[in-house]
């Protein structure tokens, strides 16, 4: 707690300020929020590519069954599923989480709202090493006699809770004690965030004066934070049933295996907004700065996704209308779905606003933050069919809803991780990515992306049910028409992973060849563009800025420069 | 659109492929609508050489309500969706008809058991017809199933038919359901449930009414011929008492 006095008061209060640190000291036990984000960031992108090679891996299976899989070798049902579950899990929490609420959450917080570091730096570092420990967790249980955990993400049990059902014994334990750790390494973050947002802002910075990007991840973090609680219940319970042979969903010892299903996704469907409203502010910045315009209706958004927050509690049983709950409570549940269209749609109308009567500019970031509207909204709106309870009767668990989900995260994860890496990249590496090699990554990855996903909604709209490795077996999904459309989904996505290499390629060859940025190289307003590309230690050395305005006052009329910096005193022209 | 894929085999599956239509309606209405918007604002507003963006905070009365309008006219649409999804699930999952016939579901790894009610039309009696993997059906017969789990979690679904639930081990589940083609289909199984949940294939068949009792004929027991008048199976099957 010490931390919070002297990391607020803002002047060299590290001692190691000063000297010389050593590699180890300056990149491993660093309590620099920004050496953290990029701890974090690496980190889940390390990890989203183990869970891109295992969706190459089932994805070749789907469209060639039977077949050795270049790199892999043929997969058994089993490995098939393993897959499958490792997959989604390492995606949501090793990826989406790590990389759109910590790395950017560490990374952004402190610079944009003008202070030097995070409130509580040392368990900002602990908050790193657990999440480094819990993905090492994760990978070991592949490993470990029987294999990794193939019950799905989501884990129902009895499946999970016993070994005799899902043969791993050892792979299903690690794969639970890891979502946990995982899950305590983003409670200590979100303190964090939340803490330091609430004091430790630059002088003058109103609540209304933040910039989107900082209350969507504070507002996420909150929704994390108060979702979380009863799925750390469950898998202390589904630990116990695991490995101590209690009953808590057993039926046989008085158990409720559905009960597990209420924790899961009271936890689970907040936690796709934990992950989304990162990716929306990643969007609204980029947008306001490349289009030279306002934010369309701040407090408009703000509040929306506040609403969405809240209403996000009450929608959780839309995953198990069919589950043996109570059938009438899906009239409650289907009101409450459709209902949280309408925050969404706001958000989204609000952004197309913004653009309107704007100058945009068609950046690498740019693109990427119009194509997280374009692909988002088609994510959106698939989802009105599956929260009628009525239609997901029979769309529930098919490839309708797999394309439908990878609609919003594949937005919110690959799509808005790019935006903002490109956006930000000069700022947390002093240097420029290549524009032109950008470009080509970005259509690259944005019109393979369709290809893989469109055939399977209609897949999915014609009976094909998600996890089913063995498909061949069954005589109205193993059609010609339908093989068609599984290898070009297959062959799309193979595009689409050819066409990272041209990013990786450039990621590195910039940070050490690229041009170098300027403190302010896009002619934003936000606090980061003030300290210089890259931040020092401390961020802004001894003259934290003051702040004077809102974070989006771009093109205002009667001035010469179409941008004017949060900190810049109302005198300056 | 639905049946474009697949045949509507129950009764209830043009219900839920209407409702799939009217969603389809009133969400592409504004999906391409929003769209065409956007790639015009994108267009539209594309940087130019020496001329500036507006300032507009999207805070005056007029602007929020070009945001709000489009919204009380979506929640519009919602409601409608809302009022046939009801009907719908009403249809489907609350009311219970009456039934003919009973037919007995279970599920394990990785194998689904039917149990027919046999010539008796009884559930648990000795003319029972226990199959794996084959779900035997008369047309136009309403059926009530009652759906089992003896180990994990599995889910019985039946595309031609729009039908689908989880099996809850430690319950028996009931529903509904009306074969109205003939025709051969693929049952799957819906729920992840180990490592041959992907290799649970099961098939419906639904017979015409002659052929099925000549399939209940070759499937009952000899000694239980005897016993039974199978020149009245139907009429006994209508007065099966109802032990559900
Ligand atoms: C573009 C790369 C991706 C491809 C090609 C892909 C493909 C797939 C496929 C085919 C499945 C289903 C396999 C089956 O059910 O048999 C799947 C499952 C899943 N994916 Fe992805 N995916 C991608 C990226 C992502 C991302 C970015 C996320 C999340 C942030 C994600 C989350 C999931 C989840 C949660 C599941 C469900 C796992 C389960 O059923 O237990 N995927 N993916
Ligand atoms: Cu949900
Ligand atoms: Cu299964």
């Amino acid at each position: 707690m010490a931390d919070t006095a002297t990391a607020t008061a803002g002047v060299d209060h590290h001692d190691d300020h000063g000297h010389h640190e050593s590699f180890w000291s300056k990149y491993c036990f660093s309590t620099d929020h920004k050496i953290i984000g990029f701890q974090y960031l690496f980190t889940g992108m390390a990890m989203g590519l183990i869970g891109g090679f295992f969706s190459y891996v089932f994805r070749m299976h789907l469209a060639f069954p039977g077949s050795s899989i270049p790199f892999f070798g043929v997969v058994s049902p089993a490995a098939y599923n393993s897959l499958v579950t490792n997959h989604g899990t390492i995606m949501i929490f090793w990826v989406a989480m790590p990389v759109l609420i910590a790395a950017l959450g560490n990374f952004l917080i402190p610079l944009m709202i003008g202070c030097d570091d995070m409130v509580f730096p040392k368990i900002n570092r602990l908050s790193y090493q657990v999440f480094l420990l819990s993905a090492i967790v994760l990978i070991a249980s592949f490993f470990v006699p029987q294999g990794g955990f193939g019950g799905a993400w989501t884990a129902y049990p009895p499946l999970s809770a016993e070994s005799q059902y899902n043969g791993t014994p050892f792979g299903a334990p690690m794969w639970l004690i890891a979502v946990t750790l995982e899950i305590v390494a983003f409670l200590l973050g979100g303190i964090n965030f939340i803490t330091t947002v609430m004091n430790a802002r630059a002088k003058g910075m109103k609540l209304y004066d933040i910039p989107m990007v900082v209350w969507m991840i504070v507002i996420a973090s909150i929704l994390f934070m108060a979702s979380v609680g009863p799925l750390v219940a469950g898998a202390v319970m589904l630990l116990f049933d695991q490995t101590l042979g209690t009953g808590f969903f057993d039926p046989a010892a008085g158990g409720d295996p559905v009960m597990w299903q209420h924790l899961f996704w009271f936890f689970g469907h907040p936690e796709v907004y934990v992950v989304l409203l990162p990716a929306m502010g990643v969007v609204i910045e980029i947008i306001c700065t490349f289009s030279r315009k306002k934010l369309f209706g701040y407090k408009m958004i703000l509040y929306s996704s506040i609403g969405l927050g809240i209403l996000s509690f009450f929608v959780w049983a839309h995953h198990q209308f069919i589950s043996g709950v109570d059938p009438r409570a899906t009239y409650l549940f289907t009101t409450t779905t459709l209902l949280i269209s309408i925050p969404v749609a706001i958000m989204l109308f609000a952004m197309i606003g913004t653009l309107w009567g704007g100058s945009i500019r068609f950046t690498t970031p740019m693109l990427f933050a119009l194509s997280f509207i374009a692909e988002f909204l088609i994510g959106g709106v698939t989802g009105i069919w599956l929260g009628s309870s009525g239609t997901d009767i029979y769309l529930h668990d098919t490839y309708f809803v797999l394309a439908h989900f990878h609609y919003t995260f594949v937005p919110i994860a690959i799509i808005g991780t790019f935006s903002a890496i490109y956006y930000w990249f000069p700022k947390m590496f002093g240097r420029h990515m290549n524009e032109f090699w950008g470009k080509i990554h970005f259509w690259g990855t944005v019109i393979p992306f369709n290809g893989i996903f469109l055939p399977l909604f209609v897949l999915g709209a014609a009976g094909q049910h998600r996890r089913i490795a063995g498909y061949t077996a069954y005589p109205d999904l193993y059609t010609e028409n339908f093989q068609d459309l599984r290898v070009f989904a297959t062959g799309s996505l193979i595009v689409l992973i050819l066409f990272q290499i041209p990013f990786f390629v450039n990621f590195v060859v910039s940070l050490v060849r690229g041009r170098k940025a300027e403190a302010n190289p896009w002619k934003a307003n936000t606090l980061e563009w003030v300290a210089p590309s890259p931040p020092p230690h401390g961020n802004f050395g001894d003259n934290l800025p003051e702040v004077y305005r809102g974070p989006y006052e771009f093109s205002v009329e009667g001035r010469e420069k179409d941008y004017w910096p949060q900190n810049e005193p109302e005198t300056a022209k | 659109m639905l049946e474009y894929f697949l045949p509507r085999a129950s009764s209830f599956a043009g219900s839920i492929d209407h409702l799939f239509d009217l969603i389809t309606y009133l969400v592409m209405f504004w999906f391409v609508l929003t769209m065409a918007f956007f790639f015009y604002v994108v267009f539209r507003f594309r940087a130019k050489p020496g001329q500036k963006a507006q300032y507009i905070t999207g805070e005056t009365h007029k602007q929020k309500q070009a945001v709000e309008i489009p919204h009380y006219l979506i929640l519009l649409c919602d409601l409608a969706i809302l009022f046939y999804t009801f009907k719908v699930w009403h249809e489907v999952k609350i009311d219970m008809p009456e039934y003919d016939e009973q037919v007995r579901v279970i599920s394990q790894q990785w194998a689904w058991t039917f149990e027919h009610a046999g010539a008796d039309g009884v559930l648990d009696t000795d003319d029972d017809i226990k199959l794996i993997n084959e779900l035997v059906l008369k047309k136009d017969t309403q059926y009530q199933y009652e759906l089992q789990a003896l180990d994990v979690m599995h889910s019985f679904s039946i595309p031609v038919f729009r039908l689908k639930q989880d099996a809850v081990p430690g319950r028996k589940i009931f529903g509904h359901f009306k074969p109205i083609l003939e025709g051969e289909w693929d049952v799957q199984c819906a729920e992840m449930c180990g490592y041959g949940h992907g290799f649970m294939p099961a098939r419906v068949k639904i017979l015409a009414a002659d052929e099925y009792y000549a399939w209940i004929a070759e499937h009952t027991p000899a000694h239980l011929k005897q016993d039974t008048a199978y020149a009245n199976t139907e009429s006994q099957l209508k007065e099966a008492p109802n032990n559900g």
